[in-house]
């Protein structure tokens, strides 16, 4: 059990000759706590299994200090740090049996075989594996196998942490909910420290008490679903999570206010002053709604999707999604939409303009 | 479904027939035609029966042979196996470097076999041979074309360095086809070296290593070029294979009978240690 620290962490990896090396991690500072559920959140190739090598030392950072419990352990090799880490496509040891595999991590620690047999039968109790245990792990299906890597990272008991690298993407999506709940209820009874990387905003938020989102190499915002979903600090973030996500529209500044086309936008959140760069505003499509005075759009499309439509409007060349509900009417006629001042916020390149939330 | 018939088809086929049975088959029976028969020449045969077989099984000088075969294959099989995976496995995974060690490994499977035989003739011969004289100076007391000994070490050591590159090249691209995820989860659980050989790099490299016995056991069995080349089957008979043996029963003393029953026997035998082998290695892989 540790509090993991990164100080400044960069990774480069090795750059083709006579090329300058490419950041896959471009500065990191992040404290993961003791215990916690973390999610780590981002497209492909934004960094964030570079980042879990690191953790689990697999991979040496090029720059920076990594701690745990403030013992630096940059340079320690994986062996050394007690982290379990499973991965996105199955490992198995294909010549032992399923039994082997799950005891193969803590024979090579040098426990009793009592209490192997006893950690063994446990985990594999959790993953319905207990009748497959006398079984070659060759002859499973790649849902046995990965459940087997799951075990594998499970089955130990002293580690600091639990990393997942994707690991329920070759699971049919039944049995993925059901293995993601038993993770959770395992991070409720053990409270180790899990990080879960993941594409999957469902995943992500579903999972983890706090979601670390990835972008580009870089930390964007670290916090609760709910923070995520209601205070972006980034595009990105607002454009990764939620459904449809953000609406980010170009727009200017009047003495801090923003002005989008020409027409004022209401907010909660103005800047202090003019800036220059790219300027945006952010607005959910769940805070949208139609308004007798307000932007005149034309409506693009209405999709009904149950509980709730998706409205497509546009102004110009500009389009805005907007949620409504179910019952509500869409006005046929000089249809007008207002956005809720609360969270209506200002982008400057990109970056979230007065009161960024932690 | 109705099948149609279309004798027309048959004409695609007779082509493959034809070769398989002009560079397999007919020779094939005339080999059999030699082995139950006595022929004085002018095409005139008289019929033996199983006479040449129990000969050949009952001779003491076949006996020794395939005993000289059986411990020569055995010898190179317990040398280039272990040597060529520790080669495999120290060879670099990426880089420059992959490049030339692939070559360098490659260049002795290239050299045809009679030139093998003659460098390493002239290459041990102990007054002049670089490796000879060398013995010689550092007080060992070697000659090939005279001792035994010397002679099955020149040849076992020549069949190393002409074929281990072989197993190497197989085993590499085994390790080659394992994903780095094996070797990370390895990490992970904490795995020696050891453990990793055991449990991830010898399971992937299981067909290849098949394929590599199998090829080098009967290269083996078979070999004839090289030592004959070398030492010639001597001194005496000392290196004297099964395929020695056979050139020399057929074209030196011209016993055709013997030596065409010989050849099935020795035919026999390949095809039964190989299907053995082989079964044995792939039960393991239905289960």
């Amino acid at each position: 059990m540790a509090r993991i620290e990164f100080k400044q962490v960069r990774h480069a990896y090795p750059p083709p000759p006579g090329q300058p090396p490419v950041y896959a991690l471009k500065e990191v500072d992040q404290v993961w706590e003791d215990g916690g559920a973390y999610a780590l959140l981002g497209p492909s190739g934004c960094g964030k299994t570079t980042l879990l090598n690191t953790i689990s030392g697999l991979l040496t950072p090029s720059e920076g200090t990594i701690l745990f419990d403030d013992v630096e352990v940059t340079r320690l090799p994986t062996v050394q740090r007690q982290i379990a880490q499973v991965f996105q496509f199955p490992v198995v040891y294909d010549t032992m049996t399923v039994y082997d595999n799950l005891a193969f991590p803590l024979r090579n620690r040098g426990i009793a075989e009592d209490r192997v047999r006893a950690r063994v039968e446990e985990i594999a109790a959790m993953l319905d594996l207990t009748d497959r245990l006398r079984q070659r792990a060759a002859g499973l299906t790649a849902d046995g196998k990965q459940k087997i890597s799951l075990g594998r990272g499970l089955v130990r008991e002293d580690v600091n942490a639990i990393l997942f690298d994707e690991p329920l993407t070759v699971i049919d999506p039944h049995l993925k909910w059901q293995l993601r709940s038993k993770l959770k209820e395992l991070h409720q009874q053990i409270g180790v420290t899990m990080i879960y990387v993941t594409h999957d905003q469902v995943e992500a938020l579903t999972f983890a008490d706090r979601v670390v989102v990835m972008y580009d190499g870089a930390v964007v915002q670290v916090g609760t679903p709910v923070e995520l979903f209601s205070q972006p600090n980034h595009t990105f973030v607002g454009y990764f999570i939620g459904s449809p996500g953000m609406n980010v529209l170009p727009c200017e500044l009047d003495h801090g206010r923003p002005v989008f086309h020409g027409l004022p936008v209401d907010t909660r959140h103005p800047a202090s002053g003019d800036l220059g760069g790219k300027l945006e505003i952010g607005v959910r499509p769940e805070f949208v709604h139609f308004a007798d005075r307000g932007i005149p759009v034309q409506i693009e499309k209405v999709e009904d999707l149950g509980r709730y439509q998706v409205v497509t409007a546009l102004h110009g060349s500009d389009t805005i999604k907007m949620v409504v509900g179910e019952d509500e009417r869409v006005p046929s006629e000089n249809p007008q939409i207002a956005f809720d001042p609360e969270y209506t916020r200002i982008y400057h390149d990109d970056w979230v303009v007065g009161g960024q939330a932690s | 479904m109705n099948k149609t018939s279309n004798p027309k088809a048959w004409w695609f086929v007779v082509p493959v027939l034809a070769l398989v049975a002009f560079n397999a088959f007919i020779p094939l029976m005339t080999v059999v035609n030699y082995a139950f028969q006595e022929t004085f020449g002018d095409n005139v045969f008289f019929w033996e029966g199983t006479t040449w077989f129990e000969q050949v099984l009952r001779s003491d000088r076949f006996h020794a042979a395939l005993g000289r075969q059986l411990l020569f294959t055995g010898m190179i099989l317990a040398i280039e196996l272990p040597l060529g995976i520790a080669v495999a496995l120290s060879m670099p995974r990426k880089g420059p470097w992959v490049s030339v060690c692939l070559v360098l490994m490659a260049l002795p499977l290239l050299i045809p076999w009679n030139v093998v035989g003659a460098m390493w003739n002239i290459f041990a011969l102990p007054d002049i041979g670089l490796l000879g004289h060398m013995l010689n100076s550092m007080g060992f007391d070697y000659n090939f074309t005279r001792q035994p000994v010397s002679a099955w070490m020149t040849t076992v050591v020549m069949d190393v360095w002409h074929w281990t590159s072989l197993i190497v090249l197989l085993c590499y691209a085994g390790l080659s086809s394992i994903p780095d995820a094996y070797y990370q989860a390895a990490h992970i659980d904490g795995a020696s070296r050891w453990a990793v050989f055991r449990y991830i790099q010898l399971p992937k490299m299981k067909r290849v290593l098949t394929i590599a016995i199998l090829l080098r056991f009967m290269d083996s069995f078979m070999i004839y070029t090289e030592p004959f080349v070398l030492t010639g089957g001597g001194p005496g008979n000392t290196t004297t294979f099964l395929s020695i043996d056979l050139v020399k029963i057929a074209l030196g003393q011209f016993d055709l009978g013997p030596a065409a029953a010989m050849s099935l026997i020795y035919f026999l035998v390949v095809l039964l240690i190989c299907w053995a082998f082989y079964t044995l290695m792939m039960r393991g892989e239905e289960q």
